[in-house]
């Protein structure tokens, strides 16, 4: 438990220490003003907007930023839908290892999947996805983690700006995204893999004469071409069936570790981005403690389930359950050796609250509350750290929230940054509020009374089969990927459904967020007065921290009783 | 035709809806960049990463595999082996594959702890590795060496699994068991900076090590 909390530890120290000047450098970018990269980046970034008639001074209000973001992401999807449904007719297409058949149904959802950073997958990557469909993946991981962030700056305008009617350009964020944050930092992080151990090759699968004379398959690739974005731009999807479980994928604990803080690092840096652009420090670093809080409960709540193992299966094979100093102890089952409980945990922590569906261990094996955890952080709306670009706007909906009751708690004018929160503009935030807890929910009973719904449930079944089905809606409305994988998602009824959730999660969200965004950006700032709750004290940190955990229980408590808890208390003794 | 339009044509209030012109106008750029940063993402870039990687990490950028004296491929440093042999240390259970250890379908077994079916396994091959290394009731096993790992392609197992491996080994060899044990030794990697991973034993490179010993 030690060398747990001390990783952890040591995690939130490195997020913290990137995040000021992580956080000054996304601000610089986004405003436009000076940084190293320009004399090599300017020309590049000139010609795409030459080419394509891109005005960069031009400002878009909320609903021309929110159609040209909706826009930019049907492309995405519509260009990996030809390439997934042309794979077989494209190089590099090995007919006897590629044999899932790619459907249009899996097509589809695929599609969806990666331009909304979901990166569900329905299907294994090493037996579906030919080589040109993981580089057409790898492009969408891209393009959707910088359509994110472009986003999560917008909003951040928002508050920023006074008397404005416009949120930036969405052609030139998402630009100046790619070239000033994803490209460099995904070059740098790639190669750094491959010094690791991840393959970079277009080989064929490699036939091994192992050391005992038998054959042994192994399947190689541009692996880590997708494995550094895939988790730079929460998205999550893995180059193989397994994720980052996978030696080839994730091959050392270090490896394991940057790949987190690639997840963490810019959504914890947009909280300094916000206090900067908006002037109000003290406000920005308010929402990265908060993170931090619901960050690190989470994680030890799911290190000490996990450690602590089963007492049931301990019993029955007479295993070890405590940490020695020559073995990992705890529940290793669906673990690996070199990362045991401590690294596995903070995967699932990082990943869980960062939208981003990567994984190291495989979570149908989890105790049944370690594995609550990282459901209710995808519940919650992924608000610690967050995606990237769409975390940030998560924690603020919910502050606003927050500042709305405690305004009428203690009879102080809701306001937020000097702008008023009134009827206008708490509207969309409940709306964005209960979005998440309708569609989770609603699917959900639709699959677990249907008998396309529970055919999905291959090998386990009762409270755990239906945590299963939750787990997958939570995961794909929040945008994140995570699976409990033995739920066997790739029929017609899950493909639709599932990407239904994602849509929701994605766009509707994002637009409600840029509409709340919108409509602070008209106000004028008003002068700080007694009367106003004052948001950059303790007591509203208290307060929000509170907020968060009575919303979410609210609004989830019977479906987590149904799954998880009933999963625990009765199947586990 | 961009460049043609004056400015002021722009309606002032940018929340009202675009017109038609506008939405073509719109369309055409959305798909020009779009396109544009999917050439530079989607094709630049694995080009970059796999030229820099084959020519800085060669080795790495090939999947780190390991050559016998007459050059053919036995396997993969990173990928676990399914090994059998008494004489030779003995990996993870595998759910990857039919027999385990597929490196060309990775898997995990996806049991829920709850499920009886995972309870009877983890039993049945705890029984199998106490009677193969003679490990007596009251001594504990560690977790890793019945509960199947994540990828199915472990590579690594813990010291402790390795350790009470080291007698059967050294058995059907014919070595000491301190031979055994000081090679197991050294292969045994500690974590990185002293806390990050876990101490584990590579066990295609302890394998292979044994058999380099004898020779």
């Amino acid at each position: 438990m030690a060398a747990d909390v001390f990783l952890l530890a040591v995690f939130v120290a490195i997020v913290a220490l990137l995040a000021v000047p992580l956080g000054a450098y996304l601000a610089r970018v986004f405003e436009g003003r000076p940084t190293w990269p320009d004399r090599v980046l300017w020309p590049v970034e000139r010609a795409i907007y030459r080419v394509s008639g891109v005005d960069p001074e031009h400002e878009m209000g909320w609903s021309e930023y929110s159609l040209a973001f909706v826009g930019f992401s049907a492309i995405v999807a519509i260009l990996l839908f030809i390439v997934l449904i042309l794979q077989s007719r494209l190089p590099w297409f090995d007919p006897e290892h590629m044999v899932t058949p790619m459907t249009p149904d899996l097509a589809f959802n695929t599609a969806v999947s990666f331009s909304t950073t979901t990166t569900w997958q329905a299907y294994g990557g090493e037996t579906t996805m030919s080589y040109v469909s993981q580089m057409a993946l790898t492009m969408a991981n891209f393009l959707a983690g910088a359509a994110g962030l472009a986003v999560g700056i917008a909003f951040i305008r928002g508050f920023a700006r006074t008397r404005s009617s416009g949120l930036g350009n969405f052609w030139v964020d998402v630009v100046r995204a790619m070239l000033w944050v994803l490209l460099p930092v995904a070059l740098a992080g790639s190669v750094f893999l491959v010094w690791q151990g991840v393959p970079a090759n277009l080989n064929d699968f490699v036939v091994a004469t192992t050391a005992e004379g038998g054959r042994q398959v192994i399947a190689q690739g541009p692996v880590a071409v997708l494995e550094f974005i895939k988790n730079l731009g929460t998205n999550g999807g893995g180059f193989f069936n397994v994720n980052g479980a996978h030696p080839y994928a994730n091959p050392t604990p270090l490896a394991n570790l940057v790949g987190m803080l690639a997840i963490t690092v810019l959504p914890g840096a947009l909280t300094y981005t916000f206090g900067r652009m908006t002037g109000r420090q003290r406000e920005g670093w308010l929402l990265f403690g908060v993170m931090a809080v619901v960050f690190v409960a989470g994680a030890l709540t799911t290190t000490a389930f996990e450690q602590s193992g089963s007492p049931d299966v301990a019993r029955a094979a007479g295993m070890e359950t405590a940490a020695t100093s020559d073995q990992p102890g705890g529940n290793m089952e669906g673990k690996e050796v070199r990362f045991g409980i401590a690294g596995s945990v903070l995967t699932a922590a990082a990943t869980s609250n960062g939208a981003t569906g990567s994984f190291n261990s495989m979570h149908d094996s989890y105790t049944p509350l370690g594995n609550a955890v990282p459901l209710a952080n995808m519940l919650l709306g992924e608000l610690a750290f967050g995606g990237l670009g769409t975390g940030i706007y998560s924690l603020v909906m919910m502050l606003l929230i927050t500042v709305f009751l405690g305004g009428l708690m203690v009879g102080r004018v809701p306001e937020y940054l000097g702008k008023k929160l009134g009827q206008v503009e708490t509207k969309p935030v409940v709306f964005y509020t209960l979005a998440v807890p309708g569609i989770v929910l609603a699917l959900t009973a639709i699959a677990v009374t249907s008998d396309a719904g529970t055919a999905g449930l291959t090998a386990n079944g009762g409270a755990h089969g239906f945590t299963q089905i939750l787990f997958a809606y939570a995961s794909s409305a929040a945008n994140n990927g995570l699976t409990m994988a033995s739920l066997n998602a790739n029929s017609v009824f899950y493909n639709v459904t599932t990407a239904i959730a994602m849509l929701v999660g994605r766009f509707a969200l994002a637009g409600l967020a840029l509409y709340v965004a919108g409509l602070f950006a008209r106000q004028g700032r008003r002068a700080p007065t007694t009367a106003v709750l004052n948001t950059a004290s303790w007591t509203f940190f208290g307060l929000l921290v509170g907020v968060i955990a009575i919303v979410g229980a609210l609004s989830f408590f019977a479906v987590l009783a149904l799954g998880p808890i009933a999963d625990q208390l009765v199947g586990l003794q | 035709m961009i460049q043609g339009e004056p400015a002021t044509s722009e309606p002032p209030d940018l929340t009202e809806p675009p017109s038609e012109r506008r939405l073509a106008r719109a369309a055409r750029t959305a798909l020009s960049v779009t396109l544009l940063l999917a050439l530079l993402a989607g094709v630049l870039f694995p080009i970059v990463v796999i030229g820099i990687g084959q020519l800085a990490f060669p080795r790495q950028a090939n999947g780190s595999l390991v050559l016998n004296a007459q050059g053919q491929v036995i396997g993969s440093d990173l990928i676990g082996q399914g090994f059998q042999g008494a004489g030779y240390f003995h990996p993870r259970p595998s759910a990857a594959g039919a027999d385990g250890y597929d490196a060309s379908g990775s898997s995990g077994l996806n049991l829920a702890l709850t499920n009886e079916k995972l309870i009877e396994t983890l039993r049945d091959r705890a029984q199998a590795y106490r009677a193969e290394n003679g490990v007596p009731d009251d001594v504990t096993l560690p977790a890793d060496a019945v509960t199947t790992s994540a990828s199915g392609l472990d590579p690594d197992i813990s010291a402790a699994n390795a350790a009470l491996q080291v007698p059967r080994v050294a058995r059907a060899r014919g070595m000491s068991e301190q031979a055994v044990r000081d090679l197991v030794r050294a292969h045994t990697q500690k974590p990185l900076l002293g806390f990050l991973g876990e101490p584990r034993v590579n066990v295609l490179q302890l394998n292979l090590a044994l058999d380099g010993a004898q020779h």
